[in-house]
């Protein structure tokens, strides 16, 4: 007699609300006219993630239960991260509706005859929307898998839509076809080594899930060789989605060259999503084997952290800072996961709301500076904004500041909540390197201040558009976040507290 | 409500108004301005007549919950160092917003702004000597840099955006390292029984010898690079240089205060062990400090630069009253933090004006502005005399201590230091000389004495330093209380004279 697997549907509900959100996009792009599409398509998505949240918030309180025969599970941390998910998600969609930033056929090869037919007949493809939603599934999925095969799954539905993302821009199509090019080829090859790495560890263990691990763990007798080769190739698949040094390379091109609001987007979620399945994979599968891999994770740390502060100061262009800022807070939140503590743990979940908002927001701000050609990247051509536009160069330093760990934005409490936490594990090197890679990246985050408000302007045609309504209340509402989340960080703190836990 | 709260909340409203006047209208803004500034100055010296004396503990206290998670409250209360501190500040901006009454139209963006600034920059002076919450002191520590950065890249002259960003720099990196420790702080409090950013609790901990030297450590650079102590100095010139006389005088007059009070307040209590094993090194520096800081003074050529190496000096003379370790000292060194502001203040905005109507800030471009303009030459000429100690000025008073306490316990250092004071008759006396006496040149013949608006600035600044220079009795009344309670908990004591036979 076969009995159905019980797989919890209410538990999984946010996750289907999103995958099912995303299908009827698909079939929107297939069978409703031009004209209504991109309206339509905004507003389903937006719709699905409003619904989805809802669930979510209703089985908020039935944290600590596995679901889909106990390879999900959904508790307080996994229940936070996927919320964290979908708010960041709505923000990325408001940003993703101004469609100027995408290619109207992105199967059109660039310059070709098709593309130009494409534009001038003023046709627009909206893929873009359902892909998002793919991928906010599987960034959903990723931190509450506890087994290697769906993470395995999750990692890939997460991966493979923000591939194509990356290369949709309008502009500047090569670069950014070369960027979502070198991010496939290199998350391909990461991905094999995660896959390898759980195959590894099942020959250990003789089991897929993370609990199954730690019993071999603590029962010992397995081969020692297969847990720590496992130990560091699901590490590489980890560490390559954070954007950590040494696999960091890809970041600062694919951040430059895919559209900015799916940068912006990318950074912000991608990395919530990575760093709560790189939590539960370290806390909850490989606690019990710490003293094979915190020592070398702590070195990534410090290596990453000073790598991102130093690399930034010589780059030139926004979206390339942007992207060696988010290795060093990659190596930030790294050195909250090796405090492997309670604290580390409610650190980590608040930092990636408070980050992800700042990072949303400034990605927002560099969509509306533009000259005739598109967005204009390059600093040296944003000298003097603060006179032609003070509100929006203001914004944009209170994400940078926010960045840089100043008092009074949510950045500052984020720091200071991962760096308690690595001094109560006893890290104190940890704090010691993050305090100077500080003090090293506020240079560079100080610089465009500098250059935004102290400079004269430079004499071309940079000017900062009149912003779409929805980017509008994007950056807005990423403002107000970062600064509340600065003045009364407890608002947030305090449900970050409750919900950081996991269950094994 | 605590009246400290009060105080912080003034200017704030303030700043809340000035936001919502036309920008047009400069002149009303500064009215504004200028009455919350008085309004604030009232309510501090109401407060100080509430002040009990003889009380040991905090007073005006108040507590509130702000990040629940860390124990981390909004926590302020005075003793009698922060009270004549809050005192000197809540004096000198207003005396800043009326000497300065033009020095905000030539900068990058309007006069609204510069007063909005100012005044917040005004809350978070005030609230940095209130607070009795490490974490809220260490906001407000880092927050209030940027209202300066603003001030100095906005307003200034010369290499002002570099200058703005070296301060800015310099101190944000000694703030992190604070951050470090103040974490360390609360880490090793939370192991002893709760966590808590209480100042009076945290002085309770018992910490081991080789941590506290670490957070020692991280405290002492943070301050060191705010006092600014040689060589962590390097920021300050080019600050001064670059920043209005009004902004200069703010920021060496009370924010670099902070770095001193931050000494006594933090190092001291948090780590006495630590602070006697640092003891020698420190007054090393403080006694390079007086020195370095008068040679280079005298071969200034920029008034500003003159004003600010003066300073550096002084700063020396303020840490080696404070790690003397003797009452005399200690008092002699907060009493002088007091004397500093205002005598900075004189000089800066004396300067100000002198620079100001001749359109050059070096020295030699001056000559016999005594007999142009004498109000103005003899205010610069009493504040320079109060730089260099003249008995009679409050400033005597506080060197005076702060060599006779420091002489006690280290008598090398404080020989040393007397040289300073001859030291700083030179470089006051060779400016002096130059610029007030001697030939008029044609260029410096038009420049226009001071007008009923600057004599009202500048007298209460006079007024204060003659005051207390012959009546420092009020002012040491307060402040021997918070010494007394330093030195016990510190754990030390006067040494007795010995009576040679």
């Amino acid at each position: 007699m076969l009995t159905s697997p019980k797989l919890d549907y209410a538990l999984l509900a946010p996750i289907l609300i999103i995958l099912a959100t995303a299908i009827l996009g698909v079939l929107v792009e297939a069978f409703i006219k031009q004209a209504l599409r991109a309206r339509l398509q905004l507003t389903i998505s937006l719709a699905g993630i409003v619904i989805a949240f809802e669930q979510l918030y209703r089985v908020r309180n039935q944290g600590s239960s596995m679901a889909a025969i106990t390879s999900v599970s959904i508790d307080g941390a996994g229940i936070f991260l996927q919320g964290t998910i979908l708010v960041l998600a709505f923000v990325g969609i408001l940003l993703i509706a101004d469609q100027d930033h995408f290619a109207p056929q992105a199967s059109a090869l660039p310059g070709s005859i098709e593309e130009a037919a494409a534009l001038e007949s003023g046709r627009a493809q909206t893929e873009v929307f359902p892909l998002t939603l793919f991928a906010v599934s599987g960034m959903m999925l990723f931190p509450v898998a506890t087994d290697f095969i769906t993470l395995f799954v999750a990692l890939e539905v997460l991966s493979l839509p923000l591939y194509l993302m990356a290369g949709l821009s309008r502009r500047r199509r090569l670069l950014s076809q070369e960027a979502a090019l070198k991010y496939f080829l290199l998350g391909a090859y990461s991905s094999a080594f995660f896959l390898f790495g759980a195959a590894l560890l099942y020959g250990y263990s003789g089991s897929l899930s993370l609990n199954g691990l730690t019993d071999a763990i603590h029962g010992g007798g397995g081969n020692d060789v297969f847990l720590l080769l496992g130990i560091a190739f699901v590490s590489v698949g980890l560490l390559f989605k954070v954007g950590a040094v040494p696999f960091h390379s890809w970041t600062p091109d694919v951040y430059q060259g895919a559209p900015t609001p799916i940068t912006g987007f990318m950074a912000a979620a991608t990395k919530a999503a990575a760093f709560g399945a790189t939590m539960r994979i370290f806390y909850v599968g490989l606690d019990a084997a710490q003293w094979s891999w915190k020592p070398i994770i702590s070195v990534i740390a410090v290596v990453t952290m000073l790598f991102g502060a130093i690399a930034a100061i010589s780059q030139r262009d926004i979206k390339r800072i942007l992207a060696f800022s988010s290795i060093a807070h990659a190596g930030f939140l790294l050195t909250a996961v090796v405090s492997l503590n309670q604290s580390g743990l409610a650190a980590l979940l608040f930092y990636s709301v408070a980050y992800g908002l700042a990072t949303l927001g400034a990605f927002g701000v560099v969509t509306l500076i533009r000259d005739s050609a598109g967005e204009v990247s390059d600093i040296n051509r944003w000298l003097g904004l603060g006179k032609k536009s003070p509100l929006i160069a203001a914004t944009m330093s209170l994400f940078l500041l926010s960045f840089a760990g100043i008092p009074l934005t949510s950045g500052f409490v984020g720091k200071f909540a991962i760096f308690s936490a690595a001094y109560e594990s006893g890290n104190i090197y940890l704090v010691v390197v993050g305090v100077l890679a500080s003090a090293i990246a506020v240079f560079f985050y100080l610089r465009i201040i500098l250059m935004l408000f102290f400079a004269d302007a430079s004499n071309d045609s940079v000017s900062v558009v009149i912003p779409p309504l929805l980017t509008r209340v994007a950056i807005f509402l990423s403002a107000i976040v970062t600064i509340l989340l600065g003045l009364a960080p407890s608002i947030l703190f305090d449900v970050a507290q409750n919900f950081a836990y996991f269950i094994r | 409500m605590s009246i400290l709260t009060t105080l912080q909340l003034l200017p704030l409203i303030g700043a809340g108004l000035i936001a919502f006047l036309p920008v047009s209208n400069a002149k009303l803004v500064k009215q504004v301005a200028l009455g919350f500034a008085v309004l604030v100055m009232i309510v501090s010296i109401f407060m100080a007549f509430g002040f009990e004396k003889s009380e040991r503990s905090l007073q005006f206290s108040e507590s509130r919950s702000w990040i629940s998670a860390f124990n981390i409250n909004y926590a302020v209360g005075i003793d009698g160092m922060a009270l004549v501190l809050i005192l000197m500040t809540s004096i000198l901006v207003p005396i800043v917003f009326l000497a300065g009454w033009n020095e905000s139209e030539n900068g990058r963006w309007s006069v609204k702004t510069f007063y909005i600034l100012l005044l917040v920059l005004e809350t978070m002076m005030i609230g940095v000597f209130a607070a009795t919450d490490v974490f809220l002191f260490y906001v407000i520590f880092e927050a209030m840099l940027l209202p300066v950065y603003f001030l100095i890249g906005g307003y200034g002259s010369g290499e002002r955006a570099a200058a703005a960003m070296k301060f800015l720099l310099y101190s944000l990196f000694g703030g992190l390292l604070m951050l470090a420790s103040v974490i360390g702080l609360y880490i090793i409090s939370t192991n002893q029984g709760g966590g808590t950013f209480d100042i009076t609790k945290l002085s309770e901990l018992s910490i081991d010898t080789a941590t506290q030297n670490w957070l020692f450590l991280g405290f002492f650079i943070a301050f060191a690079i705010k006092a600014p102590l040689w060589p962590f100095h390097t920021w300050l010139p080019t600050a001064a240089k670059s920043a209005t006389a009004g902004t200069s005088t703010l920021l060496l007059g009370v924010l670099d205060k902070v770095g001193t009070y931050g000494m006594i307040r933090f190092c001291m209590s948090f780590f006495p062990e630590a602070t006697k094993t640092f003891t020698p090194a420190i007054i090393t520096l403080a006694v390079i400090s007086i020195l370095y800081g008068a040679f280079l003074a005298i071969g200034q050529k920029d008034i500003n630069s003159l004003i600010a190496f003066t300073s550096i000096s002084h700063f020396g003379f303020i840490t080696l009253g404070i790690f003397a370790l003797t009452s005399q000292g200690l008092s002699g060194a907060i009493f002088y933090m007091v004397n500093h502001g205002f005598s900075t203040a004189a000089l800066f905005l004396t300067a100000g004006w002198m620079i100001k109507r001749r359109g050059s800030s070096q020295i030699a471009d001056f000559g016999g502005l005594q007999r142009v303009a004498p109000v103005l030459a003899w205010s610069f000429f009493l504040a320079g005399m109060s730089a260099l100690a003249l008995p009679g000025l409050s400033s005597f008073v506080s060197e005076f201590l702060v060599l006779v306490g420091s002489f006690a316990k280290y008598p090398v250092a404080a020989i040393l230091g007397t040289t300073g004071i001859i030291l700083a008759s030179l470089y006051v006396l060779l400016a002096v000389q130059r610029a007030l006496h001697g030939e008029t040149p044609t260029s410096a013949a038009g420049i226009i004495d001071l007008n009923l608006r600057e004599k009202i600035a500048i007298g209460p600044v006079i007024a204060v330093l003659v005051l207390l220079g012959f009546y420092p009795k009020p002012a040491l009344d307060v402040i021997n209380p918070t010494t007394q309670t330093i030195m016990t908990h510190v754990g030390v004591s006067d040494p007795i004279a010995k009576v040679v036979k």
